[in-house]
């Protein structure tokens, strides 16, 4: 099921992952190890939130215990090691996205990535009325006439942040249609993407469908219009190999949660040639060149998007995160994940009463599967496999209008990570199938 | 607790049955004083619209539309039944009574004398997560009593 090929020798030197290895992977992650309800843990909702390894725990640890300080100021030791750590963490994480270190910004999640950059590019109109900055700022000012372009399948972290800059600036946002089986219209996306588009943002697998998207295509299809695209990482980033120069998006967010690192950290990819334009979101210490009375100069990227007192030790904990990854191969995470996935949906579809979102079993999926239970609520159906150890979310999963779209409310996601057996897959279709009988339906 | 402390079968039994679900097409009764109220669960979209009737200080009838999880749809019916012919004080007694026994964590128990069928909800105070099913129809009903009367 990988979908990047790697070379036939390094095949066979690195064999993919199987549930023999899950299980020693298992043992780095301290929370995976307990019971619940009288069962052993079945973690089933890593696309909310993953768990941490104990070398991720131990770097944050680490990093307060040996050399905690505030960076880019001070003279003195401490500072200058926590300096480093951060720094040394940023290039982690740019090289693991294929970014370069200055295009690498620290924010504390994906929402926050989309919000400073909508809130940039309204600052960027509000500069260029007023002749400030770069004269490229011109082109990137959304005004009346403009088009903000974005999925029906979008989370609402990027979502709302484009309604409200629509709001900002006159510009009016348009969706791209999605087809029953939740694959993207592309045939319409030719026709909606065009000249008055000014931003593509579009998500890269999505959080309820588990579908992936054709990144490139759409890619072509904003810079052919001239537009920004913006990718929503969120569910690629921790889970399959991502390099962002080789996508050629311009803007890409996911967060650090979400693969394995603490809450509160995460990432804002941009073009240099964008970052070191855009005026900044937040100002105030840290980002900027000279302070008169009267008004301020602000740094290049990245600090000139990094205001104030920064998240040094999930910054450090997030690099740890990183690694681990990398030393697992991403590659073999996500095929290990899709085979996961597989094996979710063939068993889903075979249990009477349930509707499966996204792709058919048979088709590219990551590691996860929405779905609807006949006659039972995704609240009910959640609290049964919670009675039974096993973890997975219930609701709209932060997409309400691709749930109208669907013509639901809300549904139950298991969600699955490098910790997963099969056995854990197995666990979770035996309870599912059992909910209808239990609730009567 | 096990599962089956929360989903009694007097629970179960009523997110089926549903009593007083149908307020589309149906008007109050001539004469009565009504109140309305809508109510949005936005974590898990459960949703309920209530209509209160009341004339000479009692309750004269109560309908609502919802759609949602079996505690919120069952919460709704266990009301209907219990709250027809109340007084509008004596509703008021029980809405109080019933929220302090679900906010409680399980350390206030439920009086059957006073709350009846409802007393079978006393398990969800247990799930901080689905104290608001089993409280979003009450909600609604004291919202619709306070403009009614």
């Amino acid at each position: 099921m990988a979908v990047v090929s790697t070379p036939a020798t390094l095949e066979r030197a690195v064999p993919a992952i199987d549930n023999a290895e899950v299980l020693r992977i298992r043992n780095d992650f301290p929370v995976l190890n307990q019971l619940v309800n009288g069962q052993p843990l079945v973690y089933l909702d890593s696309g909310a939130t993953s768990q941490n390894p104990a070398s991720v725990i131990e770097a944050e640890q680490e990093f307060y215990e040996q050399r905690n300080a505030a960076v880019h100021r001070g003279a003195h030791h401490l500072a200058v090691e926590a300096t480093e750590a951060f720094e040394d963490a940023r290039q982690t994480i740019a090289d693991f996205i294929g970014a370069d270190y200055e295009e690498t910004i620290w924010t504390s999640n994906a929402t926050e990535g989309l919000n400073l950059l909508s809130y940039a590019l309204s600052n960027a109109g509000l500069w260029a009325a007023q002749g400030r900055g770069d004269r490229g700022l011109k082109e990137l000012a959304l005004n009346p006439g403009d088009e903000i372009v974005v999925t029906e399948m979008e989370h609402h972290a990027n979502l709302i942040p484009w309604q409200e800059l629509a709001f900002r600036t006159g510009a009016t946002l348009r969706y791209i249609p999605i087809a029953d089986d939740g694959s993207l219209r592309m045939d319409q996306a030719a026709a909606i993407i065009g000249a008055r588009t000014k931003v593509l943002a579009f998500t890269h697998a999505s959080n309820v469908l588990g579908i992936i998207n054709p990144v490139t295509e759409l890619t072509a299809l904003g810079h052919s219009a001239g537009a920004l695209v913006v990718l929503d990482a969120c569910q690629s980033a921790p889970h399959l190999p991502l390099n962002v120069k080789e996508l050629g998006v311009d803007f890409a967010v996911f967060s650090g949660h979400k693969m394995l690192a603490p809450t509160g950290i995460g990432v804002l990819y941009g073009r240099q040639e964008l970052l070191d334009i855009l005026p900044p979101f937040l100002t105030g210490g840290s980002m900027i060149t000279t302070v008169t009375m009267e008004r301020a100069e602000y740094l290049p990227a990245p600090q000139r998007f990094e205001a104030g007192t920064q998240r040094i030790s999930q910054a450090v904990a997030m690099a740890a995160a990183a690694n681990y990854l990398t030393e697992t191969g991403l590659e073999r995470i996500h095929a290990w994940e899709a085979e996961l996935g597989q094996r979710m949906v063939s068993g889903l579809e075979s249990i009477p009463g349930i509707r499966v979102l996204g792709p058919a079993a048979g088709k590219e999926r990551i590691g996860l599967a929405a779905f609807d239970v006949e006659g039972v609520h995704a609240h009910d159906v959640g609290q049964f496999l919670d009675s039974r150890g096993i973890a997975v979310r219930v609701g709209h999963h932060c997409a309400q209008p691709l749930h109208r779209r669907l013509g639901l409310t809300a549904t139950t996601r298991a969600s699955a990570y490098l910790y997963n057996t099969t056995d854990d897959v197995d666990r979770f279709l035996e309870a599912v199938a059992g909910v209808r009988a239990y609730f009567r339906a | 607790m096990s599962l089956d402390q929360l989903y009694q079968q007097i629970i179960l039994d009523h997110s089926k049955a549903r009593h007083g679900s149908g307020l589309a097409g149906t008007e109050a009764p001539q004469g009565t004083s009504t109140g309305q109220s809508h109510q949005l669960n936005p974590v898990c979209g459960d949703e309920v619209t209530l209509r209160l009737a009341v004339q000479d200080g009692k309750v004269a009838q109560i309908a609502w539309d919802g759609a949602g999880c079996s505690i919120s749809m069952a919460s709704a019916s266990v009301l209907t039944d219990l709250a027809q012919g109340m007084t509008v004080a004596e509703l008021h007694e029980v809405i109080d009574s019933f929220r302090e026994v679900l906010r409680s964590r399980g350390k206030v128990h439920a009086d059957p004398e006073l709350l009846g069928d409802a007393a079978a909800f006393e398990g969800v105070a247990r799930y901080a997560a689905r104290v608001k099913c089993a409280m979003i129809s009450w909600v609604a009903a004291e919202d619709a009593l306070n403009q009614a009367a």
